[in-house]
């Protein structure tokens, strides 16, 4: 075993180090509006070569090699100085990888750009009011009409859905066809007439989601990523996106030592909660539970430097339920040092899985939201059962259609 | 950067399984387990034969001289196989003598015990249940000893016996010592069988050593105990899973019922991902010390705990069967709960993490 990163990726660190130096921006730059200054920093890192790093120059990306080491010592280093680098939301980190991977070159050409320069922000519509874990059974139907494709019916659960310029969704497109083998996944504009958004209000306060409604909406015809009926297939790579997404280790060791300092700033007893052995015991065991996360996550990144995946295929099927359900214990021990201030409405401006906030508010909020990675992206039962019949081989569930 | 397993390791490991599937298959270890000696001349040969009995021990002095990884390794897959005899207090005793001995302590006793022609064995709790060396008391007067050890493993079987004193002290008592006498506890594990020890004014050779090396015997118990405990937790998991697939009710497999399959799914996910907790806490203990004695307290509190609740399942799910004295689930469910209790249950071990982590 060798933890080190060796001297090449020691070099690439520090001249990474050194870029990120620039973080805030200053001078002039200082005074514009924040996202001003997130754009520029994060075009300045695609010129560096360390944002969208591997994915091609024409399509808006920096264009460099890379490897599973240099993505790891990207996002340790960009994590670390708290500046604006890959952005993982729905465009960049869902859409952008399923259109390198399944787009036409005029498709890659025309939606990569802009999404990547945050010209272009995007929603997913997967999830329907009947098809949730059984999403293939969705309704939403498009017709194809002459050059445009006709949408009617219903998605929900859909983050970002008002400021979204597309929607990047499944739709039942060959009615007579079997229920996986009907659905193709299309890109439709959310300023075609015939569309509704409706923000739906979650229990933390906050409006993150919506229902859409299609009536009679279009989209052109070339908007079909794939070919008729392979819409399902391609959403299983997107899905594969979406659970590495909510399994982040880092996330996870950030949240836990904002946890470790409640406890030593929280007081019980008159002296500060961390001294109480109850206490230290269940941060003691909850730590446990986030290096066994953490060094499962190298697991999976030795073996995939090695072209090794195959050894960590079980952990890998693993890591969504096995995170999610050690981050809802973060947040619940978080929830239990703050007392009864824990009885406030949660401060919910920010809805994000990568607030870690320290703020009382933030800590109930979290207490709530946390529950969210727990159900989307596959709920933690229908990861269950992947890891029971894929990954142990059990039989598969009993009179289940499929 | 590599956090993974070699070649060699992975046939150190195949090896191991290998021989532990032939010569100590379900009815053998069954007889051996009826038996309550814990021990089987043929297989502690065979394992010699392999050089496990010195593992650890320098090539000089007739070992293999590998890490503890390798033997974290071993013991994960004598953990696999519940596998009967002294392995374990064997290796501990080893790495006492290497750690604390001088050199020409090390000469006189290593090389017999690393072609496993002589066994050894180690003394850590004290009455109460004092297991860390910074608890022991036992202390020599010249070259004798008194007082009282428990729970120490093979003690019948060893030629010698390392005594843990006070200061983080370290003794050998041979074999027949004057004043030495044992008396079998009927421990739970009877693939390794527990003694009380008593000494009375009985001969000792003191090693040096302090406290530094004490502790580090202490951590690589630790590791070792959370490298046994995911091997039997994991074996649980698979033999589990195995009977939930053929054992019928309502007309099918039981592992169709979500119910089932589910619990399977959790004890999985409970075991699966600390394998990389015993390998950081080894690989620490061989390369990075600074991190050793936290990283040992956490597979150890950790892997044994889990390993315990996987046990629990495993009975659960063999439904009345597997609370049998016939099911062999209970040879693991055992080896998990000497696992989890020897040197320290998990709630000591989380107080030492918090401690060890300044908080």
């Amino acid at each position: 075993m060798d933890l080190t990163y060796g001297e090449r990726y020691e070099a690439f660190r520090g001249e990474l180090r050194e870029f990120l130096s620039g973080w805030p921006v200053r001078g002039a730059e200082a005074e514009l509006p924040p996202a001003e200054q997130e754009r520029i920093f994060r075009k300045r890192g695609i010129e560096a070569g360390y944002v969208y790093r591997s994915i091609p120059a024409e399509y808006g990306g920096a264009g460099r090699d890379s490897d599973p080491l240099i993505d790891r010592i990207i996002q340790e280093e960009y994590l670390r100085a708290g500046a604006p680098g890959n952005r993982l939301d729905q465009g960049p980190g869902l859409l952008v990888p399923t259109l390198l991977e399944f787009g036409s070159e005029e498709q890659k050409r025309r939606f990569v750009p802009p999404t990547l320069a945050d010209e272009m922000k995007w929603c997913q519509g997967y999830s329907e009011p009947g098809s949730g874990s059984d999403l293939a059974s969705l309704q939403t139907t498009a017709r194809l009409e002459g050059d445009h494709w006709v949408i009617n019916g219903q998605k929900i659960w859909t983050s970002n859905a008002r400021h979204a310029d597309y929607m990047f969704g499944l739709f039942r497109t060959e009615p007579a066809a079997s229920k996986h083998a009907g659905i193709s996944y299309l890109l439709v504009p959310m300023d075609a007439p015939g569309i509704d958004v409706r923000p739906l209000k979650q229990m933390t306060g906050s409006m993150e989601f919506n229902e859409v409604f299609f009536d009679d909406a279009r989209t052109p015809a070339e908007n079909i990523v794939g070919r008729r009926g392979e819409g399902w297939a391609i959403s299983r790579a997107t899905l594969k996106h979406e659970r590495n997404l909510i399994g982040n280790p880092r996330l996870m060791t950030g949240q836990f030592d904002v946890l470790l300092q409640i406890a030593r700033t929280a007081v019980r007893n008159g002296r500060p909660a961390v001294e109480d052995p109850a206490v230290r015991q269940r941060l003691a065991e909850i730590e446990c539970y986030v290096r066994a996360c953490e060094t499962t996550n190298l697991r999976m990144l030795s073996a995939s430097t090695r072209g090794e995946e195959l050894s960590v295929m079980l952990p890998m099927m693993m890591i969504k339920l096995f995170s999610t359900e050690v981050m809802e214990q973060i947040a619940c021990a978080a929830f239990d040092l703050l007392g009864s201030d824990g009885l406030l409405e949660p401060w919910a401006e920010n809805d994000s899985i990568y607030d870690t906030s320290a703020t009382l508010r933030g800590v109930v909020h979290n207490y709530m939201y946390s529950l969210g990675p727990a159900i989307a992206g596959g709920t933690s039962n229908i990861q269950r059962n992947i890891i029971g019949e894929r990954g142990l081989g059990l039989p598969r569930d009993l009179r289940a259609e499929r | 950067m590599h956090f993974g397993l070699t070649e060699e390791q992975l046939l150190l490991q195949e090896t191991v399984r290998g021989f532990a599937a032939g010569e100590c298959p379900a009815p053998r270890l069954r007889e051996i387990f009826d038996a309550g000696t814990g021990h089987d001349p043929a297989l502690w040969k065979g394992l010699a034969e392999m050089g496990i009995a010195g593992l650890t021990v320098p090539e000089p002095l007739g070992g293999a001289g590998l890490g503890l990884l390798e033997l974290a390794l071993v013991m994960e897959e004598l953990g696999v196989a519940a596998l009967p005899g002294p392995s374990f207090g064997h290796a501990l005793a080893c790495l006492a003598i290497q750690l604390a001995g001088s050199d020409a302590q090390r000469q006189r006793w290593l090389p017999d015990l690393a072609s496993g022609e002589r066994i050894a064995t180690v003394a850590f709790a004290e009455p109460g249940g004092a297991w860390d060396p910074e608890s022991w008391s036992l202390a020599a007067e010249g070259d004798h000893i008194s007082g009282a050890k428990r729970h120490v493993p093979h003690a019948s079987l060893a030629d010698l016996v390392v005594v843990g004193l006070r200061g983080g002290r370290f003794a050998v008592v041979e074999r027949g010592a004057r004043g030495l006498r044992i008396e079998d506890e009927r421990g739970v594990d009877r693939t390794r069988p527990i003694a009380a020890l008593a000494f009375d004014r009985a001969p000792a050779e003191l090693l040096g050593g302090d406290f530094t090396a004490a502790a580090r015997v202490r951590d690589a118990a630790l590791v070792m105990l959370a490298a046994d405990a995911f091997g039997a937790a994991w074996h649980l998991t698979r033999m589990t899973v195995e009977y939930a697939k053929t054992r019928q009710q309502f007309g099918t497999p039981i592992a169709q019922f979500q119910a089932v399959k589910h619990q399977l799914a959790d004890m999985a996910t409970q075991v699966e991902p600390t394998r990389g907790l015993f390998w950081y806490a080894a690989h620490a203990w061989d390369a990075l010390p600074d991190e050793a004695p936290r990283a040992a307290a956490i597979a150890k509190a950790h892997i044994t705990a889990r390993a315990s609740e996987v046990a629990r399942a495993a009975v659960e799910l063999h439904g009345g069967l597997g609370f049998t004295w016939e099911c062999d689930v209970q040879l693991w469910f055992k080896r998990a709960m000497f696992d989890r209790v020897w040197c320290g249950g998990p709630e000591h071990h989380r107080a030492r993490i918090a401690a060890l982590g300044d908080w």
